[in-house]
C-alpha cells in the first residue's frame, strides 16, 4: 500500500469527453436511487461520492472538482425530500479536497486510492451529518463503527470502479 | 481545453455566467408540480426527477416484462399442484367470507346506530415503485403514477401487507412517496387488543417506534398495530405492523414496531385515491333497534308455525343450548346477558310466551340454537325491566325461514323485527325480558 508524493513534473492532468462527464454522474445517481430497492445492502455505498472523488482527482483542478461535487450533490439532493444543498455542500467540499490532494499525491496507486476514498467518505459524512443536524434539524446519530465499515466498503468499491473508469480518461 | 477556452474566451464566460444564473434560478424558482396541485417544487428538483425517473421506469418495465414472460409462459413447474391448493384455499375462504360478511353487516348496522362515521377505501390505483432517494436519511420512493392518473399530494399509499406511506410530491407521471419509517413521518395508530393509541414515527435508522406511550401502559410484544384514522390520512383499521421490542425506563416506553409492509423491498403499491365517509343510514335504521339488528343474526323457525306442544329443546333439535332472549343486550353500552349452555332447558310442553317482565334478579334462560360465533356461553342473572317502545315485538319469532350463516347451528328459530311483518309474527319460542332494553338507542 504505497502512498507517494508526486512532483509537479509527474502530475498527469486528465480530461473527460462531454458524454462521459454527463452520463457517468447521471448513471451513478440512477444506480444509487434504483439498486437499494432491489438490494437493501446497497444503500451503504455512495456511488455519486465515488464519482466526485474520481473526477476531482483525475482533473486535478480545484474549481472543476468543486463544481463537479456541487452539481452531483445537488442532483442527489433533488431526489430526497430534504432541502437542496445538504449533499451539495458536502460533495463540493469533497470535490475541492480531492482535487487539491490529487495535485500532491500519486493517486493512481491502489493504496492511495483506498486511503483517500475511505478518508473522504468519512469527511463527507461528517459534513453531511453536521449540516443535516444543525441546519435541517434531522435527528441523526453518528455511529463510528457503521461509518468506518461503510468507508472501507466504499473504498473497496471505489478502487474497482476507478480501475474501470481509468479507461475513460483522456490526457489533457 | 485551454485552446478552446482561449479561442472562445468571451463565449465561455458568457456560457458560464448563464449556466450559473440558470442554476441559481432553478434553485429559487418554484414550479407548480401538477395542474391540480397547489404545491410547487423547485425547478431543479423537477428537472432532476424528470431526468432520472424515465430510465427507472424503463428498467422496471423491462424487468417486469421479462419476469412475466418467464413466469407466465416458461417456468410453469408445479403450477397444477399450486392451482389445486389455491382452489382448496379459495373454497375455505369463501366459507369464511360468508361468515365475515354477516359479521360486517351487523357491525355496520350497530355503528350506524351509534352515529359512527367511518372512512372506507373507495378507489385505489396500483402503482409500481421505480426508485428511491438513494439516501438512508431520506426514506422516500418514487412511483410510476402521477397527476395524470389522479394522484394528489397527501394520498395514503398501502401495500397488500399494510400501510406504506403518503404521497408528498406529484408530477405528471411520477410521484414521491414518504415512507412511514422516515423520521419526518407520523401515523396515528391503535393497538388491536389493548386499544392503546399512539403516534408511529420513523427513526434515522429506519426503525418504527410508537411515540409517547406512558411507561405504565401494558404493551405486549407481538400485538398488532392498526391505523386509528386520527391522522386524517389513513382510513381506520389498516394493518401497520406488530409490536417488537418494548424497552422500559423513563416517563415513556420505547416501543419498536415491525412494519407489516416490506418497506425495504417495495415493488407494487396501492394509492388510495378516494375515501368515502359513510354516514349512518338513518332511513334504514330509524325504525331499527339494536335488538332488531342482533335478531337478524338469530336462526329462524321453519315456515310452519311452531307447534305449541314442542319444547325448546325439540325445536332446536339435539342442540342443548340455551340463551337469554335478549337480543337487545347487544345494544351499545348496555349490559348484555349472555347465552348459557343447557343448564335449564324448558320442560316439555312449555308454551312459548311473549316477552314479559320477569322478577328482578331471577336467572332467566331461554332455548336458542344459535351459537353466535364466538360469544361465550355463560349463565347470567337478568335484570328485568318493563319494556319500552314496543320492545316486546322486537324479539318475536317469525315463521320465515332464513339461511343460516356458515358455521352456526342449524336454523331453528329466528327473531325478526316487528316492523317487517308485525301481524304475521308467531309467538316467540321462549322469551325473557330484555336486559335494559329500554335504554337501547333508537
Amino acid at each position: 500500500m504505497a502512498v507517494s508524493y508526486t512532483s509537479r513534473e509527474q502530475i498527469e492532468v486528465y480530461r473527460f469527453s462531454w458524454p462521459v462527464a454527463i452520463l457517468i454522474p447521471l448513471l451513478a445517481i440512477f444506480l444509487q436511487a434504483f439498486l437499494p430497492l432491489r438490494f437493501s445492502f446497497f444503500s451503504i455505498f455512495d456511488l455519486p461520492l465515488l464519482i466526485v472523488i474520481f473526477f476531482a482527482m483525475a482533473r486535478r483542478s480545484q474549481v472543476a472538482g468543486l463544481m463537479t461535487g456541487a452539481v452531483i450533490g445537488l442532483l442527489q439532493d433533488s431526489l430526497t425530500h430534504h432541502p437542496l444543498g445538504v449533499y451539495g455542500i458536502a460533495k463540493t467540499v469533497v470535490g475541492y479536497g480531492a482535487s487539491s490532494l490529487g495535485v500532491k499525491l500519486d493517486v493512481e496507486s491502489v493504496g492511495t486510492r483506498l486511503l483517500v476514498t475511505s478518508g473522504f467518505y468519512v469527511v463527507h459524512q461528517i459534513i453531511y451529518f453536521t449540516i443535516a443536524r444543525l441546519l435541517v434539524g434531522l435527528d441523526l446519530h453518528w455511529v463510528w463503527s457503521r461509518e468506518l465499515i461503510a468507508a472501507v466498503a466504499n473504498a473497496v468499491v471505489g478502487v474497482l470502479l476507478f480501475t474501470l473508469m481509468d479507461r475513460l480518461k483522456e490526457r489533457a | 481545453m485551454d485552446t478552446f477556452i482561449g479561442r472562445y474566451r468571451n463565449v465561455s464566460i458568457l456560457a458560464a455566467a448563464v449556466f450559473l444564473q440558470l442554476i441559481g434560478l432553478a434553485y429559487q424558482v418554484k414550479k407548480q408540480t401538477s395542474k391540480d396541485s397547489e404545491e410547487s417544487s423547485r425547478l431543479l428538483r423537477v428537472w432532476a426527477i424528470s431526468a432520472i425517473t424515465p430510465l427507472e421506469k424503463g428498467i422496471v418495465r423491462l424487468q417486469t416484462g421479462t419476469g412475466n414472460l418467464w413466469h407466465n409462459y416458461v417456468y410453469l413447474r408445479g403450477v397444477r399442484q399450486e392451482n389445486r391448493d389455491l382452489q382448496e384455499k379459495l373454497q375455505k375462504l369463501q366459507l369464511e367470507q360468508v361468515r365475515l360478511q354477516q359479521d360486517a353487516t351487523q357491525a355496520r348496522r350497530l355503528q350506524s346506530l351509534l352515529g359512527f362515521k367511518e372512512q372506507f377505501i373507495d378507489q385505489t390505483i396500483a402503482a409500481q415503485v421505480i426508485g428511491s432517494s438513494g439516501s438512508e436519511q431520506s426514506r422516500v420512493v418514487y412511483i410510476d403514477k402521477g397527476s395524470t392518473d389522479g394522484i394528489k399530494e397527501g394520498m395514503p399509499v398501502i401495500s397488500a401487507e399494510g400501510i406504506v406511506g403518503k404521497v408528498i410530491l406529484v408530477q405528471s407521471s411520477v410521484s414521491q412517496v414518504l415512507l412511514i419509517n422516515d423520521q419526518t413521518s407520523g401515523v396515528g395508530t391503535i393497538l388491536e387488543q389493548s386499544r392503546l393509541q399512539g403516534v408511529l414515527k420513523g427513526r434515522a435508522s429506519g426503525q418504527l417506534v410508537l411515540d409517547k406511550v406512558m411507561s405504565e401502559e401494558d404493551v405486549k410484544t407481538g400485538e398488532r398495530v392498526l391505523t386509528s384514522g386520527g391522522d386524517q390520512i389513513f382510513p381506520k383499521g389498516l394493518p401497520v405492523g406488530t409490536i417488537g421490542e418494548v424497552k422500559r425506563g423513563g416517563e415513556f416506553l420505547q416501543v419498536q414496531v415491525k412494519p407489516a409492509a416490506a418497506l425495504n423491498h417495495l415493488e407494487e403499491v396501492l394509492v388510495i385515491t378516494k375515501k368515502r365517509e359513510r354516514e349512518p343510514d338513518k332511513a334504514a335504521v330509524s325504525s331499527m333497534r339494536a335488538a332488531d339488528i342482533l335478531a337478524q343474526r338469530l336462526p329462524q323457525v321453519p315456515d310452519k308455525p311452531a307447534e305449541p306442544a314442542k319444547t325448546g329443546s325439540q325445536i332446536i333439535g339435539s342442540t342443548n343450548l340455551t340463551k337469554p332472549a335478549t337480543a337487545g343486550g347487544m345494544a351499545p353500552g348496555v349490559a348484555q346477558p349472555k347465552p348459557t349452555i343447557g343448564a335449564s332447558v324448558p320442560s316439555p310442553g312449555t308454551q312459548p310466551k311473549p316477552i314479559a317482565p320477569v322478577p328482578t334478579g331471577t336467572t332467566q334462560t331461554t332455548t336458542h340454537p344459535a351459537t353466535l360465533g364466538s360469544v361465550p356461553l355463560t349463565t347470567k342473572p337478568v335484570q328485568s325491566r318493563p319494556l319500552q317502545n314496543g320492545a316486546s315485538g322486537n324479539a318475536q319469532a317469525t315463521s320465515q325461514p332464513k339461511a343460516t350463516p356458515a358455521g352456526t347451528a342449524p336454523a331453528a328459530t329466528t327473531v325478526k323485527k316487528p316492523a317487517a311483518q308485525p301481524a304475521q309474527t308467531t309467538p316467540p319460542i321462549q322469551t325473557a325480558p330484555q336486559s335494559d332494553t329500554g335504554d337501547t338507542p333508537q
